[in-house]
This record gives structure tokens, sequence and C-alpha cells, in this order.
């Protein structure tokens, strides 16, 4: 093991420290990038005032959220609608306590460390509803309702993805899934890439299906009572979600911190970056789907194709157990075009009309 | 209890206020949905938030004096608000209008309608959810073209450039090399337009069979514009009563089947490009001579009444003038399109989703200034 500084507190203490840090900055990173990212895809500057380039921004932008008053609504649930933020954001920063930056460096190597975060994810959604009935506001309300609805949907097709990987790697450990990867999952699993994708991109309300804030009916969704510091506080979870789920695509389909030339913590960071600019480029070009497609999208779609993945990966596990051969990319690739073509033609985002 | 009714939840439904602060009323319209969950059973809208009593102001000013007042109607296409007043006037006192005038009149009310539409349909996409990108790029054009209302009046947003008898001033030099330039470029931002979402299968399962209008509603409540026209009623004044010169270009009027959010949108982006075909035509043959009869200061119209309408960008928008003979109008009525449209929007929400709702309001582009007048 590299990267092991002196005994077991000082390992917890030191990766306690960096991860914070690295997650506070990557946020950083995330806002510049997505605002500035949008800006050029929209034909337009972005922030450029601050610093250079804007660089600035994120740091004025928390300063200014920071000086703002703290307004409570008066019929809001204190307690709820205080704790609400701590509760979302906690288990954003556990995640990252088995994301490996570099070979054995992470805070924890659990023997189970993706079941771990598949666990720990779907928590921050009480923090999200905790704000949403805390706040007694019809919007915010309606914003958790439909965030819970999508993440018990999504979580469906998340762990199936995720469990053809397992299978593929024959490890749980985030690091031992990327020393097993050879070539990166995303060409083995390429089907899988794309509904762990979608379906990470809904739970953690990514645009398209970044129904739970909905700006243009719900104003600001479940964090429409927040101000000051505790909307800060969601403002980060929403971009650190954002991070984790990038971080742990890269490490389970992207080969995590592998690569050559470069050190091995800046490939991860490199990677994750790339995923993120997946994000807000579906972010600025798609519209939004409604909360009845969004269901029918999770359950009729990316549902079964993720349990086709996973029997048709374990049956190539089946057939070839000391690996895969390198031709079963196309074997992979060939079999996710025909089952997305067939989907897509049997099966239509619903109408959803109901008789009044 | 039996077990079908502890499984039977009870529900109520609970009523949501939309507005009149919300980020996508379009200004200050409110609906007071009452909701079933997610369905809306019903809506019931209040208006009247940005009254500011421009009839009764009419009243108050001189013939021409009202020109400006019109321009704080539909903010969004003041161009059309002057001319059809101006065309009331006209009417009422039997003023005829230069023929170069009539052409700058034909080309600012075509460009309006690209301006309008820019924002209409850049904004309904945003409403269904398109994070800003289609707003900007549609705002990007509408921007040409308010540079070039700049250059004919020195107005970026209420041109007050419409005058009792023509226009206020001739264009400068360079304005016809520029509008050449840009009816170039606009063809090919429309094509940009479409290639973003046309067939984008989200924008598909959002405003296909959505919101549907039919026609006979359509007829019923006296919906007009784009939005009569994508529920297949092919109504447009510049051709079933052609006013100006519209009756010497060449022009088709696009027509939807469905009446849905989605043929909405297409008519709008088609009448662009119609609108486009219009001003190459127009600005090839534009006259010499004066852009405005003469007249005295002073328009005393003869004792009596008239309705003039054009087609404007939102649909029919008409001003009755009742003239006692005196400087001033006795009576000066709107025939509002927003408002008007907007009475079928019960009808096409029920039963749909929140979000749904946002949509085909959006649909109707509407603008709060009309509206409440």
């Amino acid at each position: 093991m590299t990267f092991w500084p002196g005994n077991y507190w000082w390992h917890w203490l030191f990766y306690a420290a960096v991860i914070i840090v690295f997650v506070l900055l990557m946020v950083m990173g995330a806002i510049y990038f997505e605002r500035r990212g949008l800006g050029r895809m929209q034909s337009r500057l972005g922030p450029n005032r601050t610093g250079p380039f804007g660089l600035l921004q994120p740091v004025a932008d928390a300063v200014k959220v920071l000086l703002k008053e703290n307004l409570v609504p008066d019929k809001a649930d204190k307690l709820v609608h205080w704790l609400a933020p701590v509760v979302a954001f906690a288990p954003v920063l556990m995640i990252f306590a088995v994301i490996p930056f570099q070979n054995g460096a992470l805070l924890a190597d659990l023997n189970i460390g993706i079941l771990f975060i598949v666990a720990v994810s779907s928590v921050a959604t009480i923090g999200v509803f905790m704000a949403g009935w805390g706040s007694s506001n019809k919007y915010s309300l309606l914003g958790a309702m439909r965030n819970v609805a999508a993440v018990v949907s999504y979580e469906m097709p998340l762990a199936l993805s995720v469990v053809a990987t397992v299978l593929v790697a024959g490890t749980m450990s985030m690091n031992g899934i990327v020393q097993g990867q050879t070539i990166p999952y995303i060409l083995l699993q390429p089907l899988g890439f794309l509904i762990f994708f979608a379906a990470g991109c809904a739970e953690i309300n990514r645009s398209p299906f970044d129904l739970m804030e909905a700006d243009q009916e719900l104003v600001a969704g479940f964090h429409t009572e927040y101000s000051g510091m505790k909307f800060a506080m969601f403002y980060l979870v929403e971009y650190a979600e954002a991070i984790a789920i990038s971080a742990i695509i890269t490490t389970l389909f992207l080969s995590g911190w592998k690569g050559p030339w470069l050190t091995p913590w800046l490939w991860f960071i490199i990677k994750v970056f790339v995923v993120f600019f997946l994000m807000i480029w579906t972010r600025a070009t798609f519209p939004r789907v409604r909360i009845d497609q969004l269901m029918a999208f999770a359950w009729k779609f990316l549902f079964p194709l993720a349990l086709i993945n996973l029997f048709v990966t374990a049956a190539q596990v089946l057939v070839w157990p000391d690996g895969l051969p390198w031709y079963v990319i196309f074997i992979n690739f060939a079999i996710m075009g025909i089952l997305i073509l067939a989907w897509s033609k049997l099966f239509k985002l619903g109408l959803g009309r109901s008789e009044v | 209890m039996t077990t079908t009714e502890m499984m039977t939840l009870k529900t109520e439904p609970f009523v949501l206020n939309f507005g009149p602060v919300h980020p996508s009323t379009h200004g200050v319209y409110r609906m007071r949905a009452t909701l079933d969950g997610e369905v809306i059973l019903d809506i019931e809208p209040v208006v009247g938030y940005l009254h500011r009593g421009i009839e009764k102001l009419a009243e108050e000013r001189t013939f021409s004096g009202f020109i400006p007042l019109t321009d704080r109607l539909d903010y969004i296409s003041p161009m059309s608000n002057n001319l059809a007043y101006c065309l009331a006037v006209e009417k009422l006192a039997g003023i005829k209008i230069p023929e170069r005038g009539e052409y700058l009149r034909v080309i600012m009310a075509e460009l309006q309608r690209l301006a309008n539409h820019c924002v209409a349909v850049g904004s309904f996409l945003n409403d269904c959810g398109a994070y800003y990108t289609p707003f900007m790029y549609t705002f990007r054009e509408r921007e040409k073209i308010v540079d070039l209302f700049d250059m004919v009046c020195g107005q970026r947003l209420t041109y007050n450039y419409m005058r009792i008898g023509g226009v206020s001033q001739d264009i400068p030099e360079e304005f016809l090399p520029a509008l050449k330039k840009l009816v170039k470029q606009l063809a090919r931002f429309i094509e940009e337009y479409e290639r973003l979402l046309k067939q984008n299968e989200i924008l598909l399962a959002r405003t296909k069979g959505v919101g549907i209008l039919s026609r006979e509603t359509a007829i019923n409540c006296g919906i007009s514009g784009p939005v009569a026209r994508a529920s297949g009623v092919a109504w447009d004044l510049r051709k079933a009563d052609s006013y100006s010169v519209y009756d010497r270009f060449q022009f088709d009027i696009p027509v939807g089947e469905a009446g849905d959010s989605y043929d909405r949108y297409r008519v709008r982006i088609e009448e662009m490009r119609q609108s486009l075909r219009i001003i190459e035509q127009a600005m090839k043959d534009v006259p010499g001579g004066p852009v405005r009869a003469e007249l005295p200061h002073l328009i005393r119209p003869p004792r009596g009444e008239a309705y003039g309408h054009l087609e404007a960008p939102k649909g029919e928008l008409g001003f009755y003038i009742v003239s006692d003979g005196s400087i001033a109008p006795y009576r000066c009525h709107i025939r509002p399109t927003s408002l008007i449209n907007l009475s079928a929007l019960r009808e096409m929400v029920k039963g749909w989703k929140v979000a749904d709702l946002i949509a085909i309001f959006g649909s109707i582009d509407i603008t709060m200034g009309e509206v409440d007048r």
C-alpha cells in the first residue's frame, strides 16, 4: 500500500481532511466549470468579472450567500427545517470515503465498498424530504415528493447496473474494481454505463430529470424556503452529489485513477470532470421530463434493460470465468444497440392525461 | 375496516397559487390551481395586477398622442400595436398612406413578428424545461432585429414608430443593406433552432398530444393567431381581411392539425419562415417618395366609429375607436389578443400535470401588458 501515513487514527484524520478539502475544492471547480460551460453552450460568456477568467466566482458566490439573512418561515417545523441540510450533506461526504483517488489512497478500502455507496447515497433523500416537509410550503412539498418517488424508482436500475459491473470485476471493493480494469468497463459494460449515468442523473436531480427543483413550475422546489447558509448547504449538496456520481462512474466504468503519463490522482480528477461535463451538456440541451414520464422511464425502460444486462453479463462471466476476452466488447456494444433500438420502438413515454 | 378500505388512502385536493409572482407566468398572471397530487382538477385565472387603464388614458390624449401608449400594451411587439391603432384612426378619418410608408410598415410589422416568435418559441421551450439554451439562442436573433429597429427609430423596446398617415421618419441609408444581411442570416438561425430540439424525444413526449385545443373550442372562444391556426383554423387577417399592402405579397398560412402544444410551436417556426418571405419580397421593391401623408398636427376625424384590426404576432389585435369630432377619441376599446387567447387555457389544462400547465401556458404566448391593459 502506498500512501499510508502512520497508524490507524492518523490515516483516518488525514483522509477525512483530504476528503473534505477535496469535495469543497471540487465543488468550487464544478460550479465554475458548469457556469462557464453553460455560458459557452448558450452563446454567452458566463461569469468573468471576479478574478482572472472569473475564477473567483465560486468564492464570491459563497461569501454572498453566507452573508445573507437566514429566513425561516413562520409555520415551518423549525427543528426539521434546520436539520435538513445537514442530513442531506453528511451522506454525500460519506460516499467519498470509499472512492480511491489513486491506488490504495482512500479512507476505508471496504470489501463491500460499492454496497456501502448504494446504501449511503439514498440517505440524502431523507434530508431533501425533511426540507420539503419542514418548510411547510406546497411547492417544497411537491418537489420533495417528486424526489422521493424518483430516488426510490431509480435505485433499482442503478443497483442492477452496479451488480453487473461487480460480476465482471469479481469484487465489491472500489479499489479492487479499479485494479481489475485492464480495459475500462465502459467498453465491457456500455449498456450498464448508460443506465448508471441516466439513473445517477435522476438520483441527484440533474437535468433532464431535475424535477424536484423544476424552477419553471415549482419555483425552487424543496429549497424554496431556504436562504443564507442553509441554502448554501443545499447548493453544496447538489454539486457534491454530482461530483460523487461522476467519481463513482469514473471508478466503476472509466478505470478510476489508471492512465498513462500523468499522476494517478490527476487522471482521476480529469475523468471526474469529463463525466461532469456530460451532465452539463445534457443540462444545456434537453427539456425536462414530466413526473409520470420519469417513473415510466425508470420502470419500463431502464429497469428491464438493467435486468437483461445483468443476465447477459452473468452468462458471459459463466462462459469465460477467467476474465472476459477483448471481443466481448463488440458483442456487448451490439447487444446494447439492439436492446435500445428495440425498446425505443416498443416503448413510448406516457401521455398521462387523467379524466377529471 | 375491510381490506380495500385500508388499502385506499384518503386524499383530498389542495389549492396551489401560481403567481402573481412566479418564474413562469410571464408577468403577473395568477392561477389558483386545484390539484389532486400532481393532476390539475381546475384552474381559476386571476388577472388585473398590471391594469393601467390604457383605454381610459386614450380619451385624455390626442389621437396621435395615444400612439406611445400602445407600445406598452404588448411590449414584445410594439410595432404591431402602433400599426393596429393607426389603421383604426386612418379608417375613421379616411387617410391615404403613401406607398413607401405602406412598405415600411409591412417590413416593420413582419420583423416584429419574427422578434415576437423568437421570444415565444424561446420562452416556450424554456417552460418545457430546456435550461435557457433555446431562450438564449432566440434572444440572440431578436437582438439583431431590435438593433434594426433602433436604427430606424432610436428605440429598442417602445418604438413609437408608426404615425397616423405613415411612419415617423424615413429609414436611414444603411437600413436596407443591414436588413438584407439579417434576412440571409435568419434563415440559417431558424434551422439552428430546429436542429436543437425539433425531434427531441423528450420535447415530443412533453408537447405532442398535450394541451389539445379543438377546432370548435378555438372558434367558440374567439382564439386567433398561431394558437388558432395550430388547431386547424386557417384564419389570418393578412389574407382574410387584407390591410396595408399585404395583398401584393406571396405567402402561405401554416396550419396545424392536432392543436397541441407541439403544433403551436411548429406553426410559429413556420410563420417565421413566411415572414422572411414577405420581407424578402417587400424590400426588393420599396418605392421612393414620402413616408407620411401630409396631415395637420391635430387630427379631428369626423363623428363616427371605426374598428381597425390586424394580424399581430399573437393573433387579431383590434382597436375600436369612437370619435365625437374633437381632437381626442371619445372612446377607445382594445381587443386584446392575449386575454382572449388565454380564455381557453382552463379547457386545455384540465387533467394534465403541473408541469404541463406551465408548458401549455407557455405555448399560448401571452404578454401581461396586453392582458391587463
